[in-house]
């Protein structure tokens, strides 16, 4: 086949804005860059579990703990779509574990952060799935047809995620003096690492070049970072709870907010593996992956003796 | 080999009457896990009313360089569509 052809029709196809799918030719680079951001995105879904599934048990009324339940099992579903949706690149399951396990492939940093409080819960779903909704709706058109149709499904769900944590902060703040408190608090250690969330500033982010060429990546890290301090910043007020930043204010002519200095040298040492839970959550994922070993072999061999299909 | 069981691809039907629709996979040891997994997965909120399972090796897909040949003819064939025909002037519901 005329490989030239080949790369000038998925040129053409990007250019009409068609997906790309699976089975079309596709640049080397193009399937490694989707793989290390699907698998990313993927991971993500899936160790985010962990700081929230460290408060069902202590969840403080059943309707509380019934939709913790709910949204921890939406994050292992987004987690499975994505895989799903990577492996359709040619990267077996276990590839993308064992990636995950040996530090080779990443996940956000945010969950890095240990989950201290209940009003912890409502800053998780309310900053921290709002951030990550910000970014997904923009990736619904995304290029590649399998990756963007998985985040049209996972954007159906998230406003949920984000609805159910505001209404925490919202009754927290509503409540006695302690109970502000504790919202406060979880307020000023999770809004500095929902806004890292976006990713290094456009200037030095070293994989974005490509990324927009190729259509992955539709809008940059400053842009999206901006559009979630402008819608959160009015949500914060109305509850009553400070954004703990001195230097935030409008500004008038870009019809936005500016904001202080983001701490890249605290990024970076997370995101090199020495946050506060970096080895609590890889070690918590690998025992559990390890431990249910025996079940898919007992599944494998079950099927084996009873194999119809 | 992948220790993570076989692939199913996952068919949902909206509502009774309408197509099934290819929604993404699952992995599963057998058909029976297939459909659980898919439930779980798929129609945590009233998305379907019936699913089909398939194992990923069943399906054969036309391969996409081989689009136009496969496509193409059905361009040429314009009478297969109702408006190609010149209906008398006059002539009502038809
Ligand atoms: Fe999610
Ligand atoms: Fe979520």
């Amino acid at each position: 086949m005329n490989t030239t052809l080949a790369f000038n029709s998925f040129q053409e196809k990007l250019d009409k804005d068609f997906n790309i799918e699976p089975k079309d030719v596709m640049p080397d680079d193009y399937r490694k860059h989707l793989i290390r951001q699907i698998s990313q995105h993927a991971h993500s879904e899936v160790i985010g579990m962990q700081p929230e599934g460290n408060w069902i048990s202590r969840a403080p009324s059943l309707r509380a703990k019934q939709i913790l339940l709910a949204k921890i099992q939406d994050e292992g579903g987004h987690g499975l779509y994505l895989y799903s949706a990577c492996e359709t690149l040619g990267i077996s399951r276990d590839e993308l574990i064992e990636q995950l396990h040996e530090g080779k492939a990443k996940y956000s940093n945010i969950f890095n952060y240990p989950s201290l409080s209940w009003a912890d819960i409502g800053a998780i779903g309310w900053l921290v799935d709002g951030a990550a909704i910000v970014n997904q709706v923009s990736l619904q058109r995304t290029s590649f047809g399998p990756y963007a149709r998985a985040m049209v499904r996972i954007c159906k769900e998230e406003s949920f995620h984000q609805r159910q944590g505001y209404e925490i902060m919202a009754t927290m703040m509503s409540g006695t003096k302690v109970q502000r408190e504790m919202a406060q608090d979880a307020m000023n250690r999770w809004w500095w690492p929902s806004l890292m969330m976006f990713g290094p500033h456009d200037s030095d982010s070293p994989h974005s070049g490509k990324a927009f060429e190729w259509k992955i990546k539709l809008k940059s890290n400053d842009e999206l970072r901006q559009k979630f301090i402008d819608k959160t910043v009015q949500q914060a007020e109305v509850i009553g709870l400070t954004i703990p930043d001195d230097q935030l204010k409008w500004n008038e002519d870009k019809q936005g907010y500016d904001h202080g200095e983001i701490n890249w040298d605290e990024f970076k040492r997370v995101i090199n593996g020495n946050g506060p839970c970096n080895k609590q959550r890889l070690d918590h994922h690998k025992k559990y992956h390890a431990d249910g070993a025996w079940v898919r072999e007992a599944a494998a061999a079950y099927a084996e003796t009873n194999s119809k299909f | 080999m992948d220790t993570q069981l076989a692939l199913w691809e996952v068919f949902i039907q909206k509502k009774s009457g309408g197509d099934h629709t290819h929604c993404g996979s699952v992995h599963a040891s057998d058909s029976a896990m297939a459909l659980q997994n898919a439930r779980d997965i798929y129609t945590r909120r009233n998305e379907g009313s019936s699913i089909w399972v398939i194992p990923s090796q069943f399906v054969t897909a036309s391969k996409a360089e081989e689009a136009d040949m496969l496509f193409d003819p059905a361009d040429d064939k314009i009478y297969r569509h109702p408006t190609f025909y010149v209906m008398p002037e006059g002539a009502k519901q038809i």
